[in-house]
């Protein structure tokens, strides 16, 4: 069995070249919230407390947009939706941890460390094999905390004329990379987007992220299941 | 609502999704069925962030004609497709708006 630093390296080997786009994404972050109005402090507390790049930037997105706060919380809830199946599929690994261990783990179980961690945690059987989630977890977390750090130093830096607030879409856009090579996500994809955007205007309260998630779900949930009787 | 507040709740419903699972479901509780939508939640979520950022102007319109984000977004996708990588879709996609808007 390798030792506990050995695995908790191993993590962060793994996760580096998942790091490359963090930098921007955090950078953006830093930038839009001091741009939103949102004091420095308000910005690194969001990425210590949150630690969650796409529930930030919909944070973010909503609450320039003049969303209710009820709305925001609730489509924070739906994009952190996806961690439910992280944590499932993970927590067979898990299971016979101590509770402090589980609650720590928890705060670490972002995308990133757990597409990497993941597949480490299938292949090795050693007892602390989780110390490779913490440790892709914890890369993450530095990163995401220096590079908020100076995305609020450089905010009043960068010229609005740069359209920096366009790097948003495109971060969610790299997200479904291989998404879009998949033809029921790609259907789910059209759908939800045609949704947000036709009811951008008229859905009540901005709920159009959560209608349109839902309405995305609900086509994968029809197409899937005649997928299987077909 | 203030603003810390905001920043706690959000905090908040972060972490239980990421917490619930590993702390109080047991993997049986899990079917495959429920498994295979979960893998849609990507899909059919961030495009609710992605189109209405792309399509949707200042000032709440949607804008079809003269907007450079359109072909910069779909450059920046059939980079992503080929390439597989989140950092040439960033990059790619800022690069060709930039382009479009200070030099074409």
């Amino acid at each position: 069995m390798k030792s506990n630093l050995k695995v908790f390296l191993k993590g962060i080997i793994d996760v580096s070249p998942l790091m490359i786009p963090v930098v921007p994404f955090g950078l953006i972050f830093g930038v839009l919230a001091i741009d939103i109005g949102f004091t420095p402090i308000e910005t690194m507390a969001m990425s210590l407390i949150i630690f969650g790049g796409a529930s930030q930037i919909v944070l973010l997105q909503l609450f320039s947009g003049g969303a209710s706060s009820l709305v925001i919380i609730s489509s924070v809830g739906a994009v952190n939706s996806r961690h439910l199946l992280y944590g499932a599929v993970v927590s067979e690994h898990l299971s016979d941890l101590k509770l402090i261990w589980k609650i720590i783990i928890s705060y670490f179980l972002i995308d990133q460390a757990f597409a990497i961690s993941n597949e480490y945690l299938k292949k090795n059987k050693d007892h602390n094999r989780y110390f490779h989630l913490v440790g892709g977890g914890a890369t993450c977390w530095v990163i995401w905390q220096s590079t908020t750090f100076l995305g609020i130093i450089l905010g009043a830096a960068i010229p609005e004329k740069l359209g920096l607030s366009f790097a948003v879409p495109l971060t969610f856009l790299a997200l479904l990379v291989n998404d879009f090579r998949k033809f029921i996500n790609v259907i789910v994809i059209i759908i939800s987007g045609l949704v947000a955007t036709l009811g951008y205007n008229y859905i009540p309260f901005k709920a159009y992220v959560i209608v349109a998630a839902l309405a995305g779900l609900f086509t994968a949930m029809i197409l899937t299941r005649k997928n299987k009787k077909a | 609502m203030s603003n810390w507040a905001l920043i706690l709740y959000c905090g908040l419903i972060t972490y239980l999704t990421r917490f619930s699972m590993i702390a109080l479901i047991k993997k049986e509780m899990f079917n495959d069925r429920i498994r295979e939508i979960l893998s849609f939640v990507p899909s059919a979520i961030f495009p609710a962030i992605i189109f209405p950022a792309i399509f949707i102007n200042d000032i709440g319109l949607i804008e079809i004609d003269d907007n450079p984000k359109i072909l910069a977004a779909m450059i920046a996708m059939f980079i992503g497709i080929f390439s597989r990588s989140i950092i040439a879709t960033i990059f790619s996609g800022l690069a060709s708006y930039w382009f479009l808007i200070f030099v074409v």
